[in-house]
């Protein structure tokens, strides 16, 4: 079964239909997944911005990281879900949609990037937890994250938009990007 | 006196045209808001939670609300370029929204009390700090902050 497939079979399921069709629920989850970007890339920003020195630089990285986790965690985990009811609300123009392809990719390479900084960099933190301005591969992961995450934002608010949709005629990349080719309505 | 012809006049100004029969201006302003709106979010969430007792509470809160005050200031000032643009291209519509009237209620509410209120009660010092009434001060910023956030969401809903 291809991942189109799967998305056509979701989008036949009961639950996507009454989402998609909902006349509050959808907007809510919506409302929900947007402010959640405050408590989400609000906080990780601050701390991406104390790698740099450009905020908090009296406070230890460390302290920042640890005390602020929690929070971006369960931020995180709101994001997702909601992220994955929108998804689940309309699967089929979402899988072919290039902004939301692209997000995938971005959300990916963010985490990629998450993972190095803590597995590689943040590992020696106490060698310059108290630095100012943070090292230069901790900085490197903290401008990376700021872009990465801004383009997360804004692709994801594009998927609201038609302009390449797979229903009417595009560019040769645009059918490749969105895989138009196997596009059933 | 109504304020739609000002409304009116508003979105026949030359921004508020050219926002309005460009493909992708509203969109690309719109997310410049959105990106504002994570920063903003971020800043506020971040001492409001000190407030209440949580996030870097071995830290000062006066050290900690001046520190992330010039992304406060700076992201609200991208909101309300952007902000105002997004309404110039569509005056009309918001004059007949009532989550535009919300959010602009919200919106003069949130700033007057961040930057009265609740600036007094953060750049405190601890000594003279009052825990109940920084917690306080912390709900009542998250409540006015957060209808604020809603209430803009809720203008592209409706009609």
């Amino acid at each position: 079964m291809s991942l189109a497939h799967l998305c056509e079979w979701l989008a036949a399921t009961r639950g996507s239909i009454a989402l998609h069709e909902s006349l509050y629920a959808y907007p809510l989850v919506e409302s929900v997944h947007v402010l959640t970007l405050c408590m989400f890339v609000g906080l990780a920003a601050i701390l991406d911005l104390r790698l740099l020195g450009l905020t908090l630089r009296r406070v230890a990285v460390s302290e920042v990281a640890t005390r602020l986790l929690p929070w971006m965690v369960v931020g995180f985990l709101v994001m997702m879900t909601t992220g994955a009811l929108l998804f689940y609300a309309i699967p089929v123009r979402s899988f072919h949609n290039v902004f939301f392809r692209l997000k995938m990719i971005m959300l990916l390479a963010a985490g990629v990037n998450a993972w190095v900084f803590h597995a590689r960099v943040y590992r020696r933190v106490f060698e310059w937890d108290r630095d100012p301005i943070a090292p230069k591969a901790a900085r490197v992961g903290g401008v990376l994250s700021l872009i990465l995450w801004a383009v997360i934002i804004v692709s994801g608010r594009m998927i609201a938009y038609n302009w390449f949709d797979c229903d009417k005629p595009q560019a040769a990349f645009v059918v490749w990007a969105a895989g138009c080719d196997g596009y059933r309505r | 006196m109504s304020l739609l012809p000002f409304f009116v006049w508003c979105e026949a100004s030359p921004a508020g045209s050219a926002i309005r029969s460009s493909p992708w201006a509203f969109a690309v302003i719109e997310s410049v808001h959105l990106l504002g709106l994570a920063a903003i979010g971020g800043a506020v969430l971040f001492v409001d939670l000190r407030l209440l007792g949580f996030g870097l509470r071995r830290q000062p809160v006066a050290s900690l609300a001046r520190d992330v005050q010039p992304w406060l200031v700076g992201s609200l000032a991208v909101m309300v370029t952007t902000g105002v643009a997004l309404f110039l291209s569509e005056a009309v519509k918001c004059y007949y929204s009532t989550p535009f009237w919300m959010k602009m209620t919200s919106l003069l509410l949130a700033t007057v009390f961040t930057f009265t209120v609740r600036r007094r009660v953060a750049m405190a010092d601890d000594a003279s700090a009052r825990p109940l009434r920084q917690k306080l001060v912390a709900l009542v910023s998250l409540v006015l902050w957060f209808g604020v956030g809603a209430s803009g969401r809720w203008i592209g809903f409706s009609g």
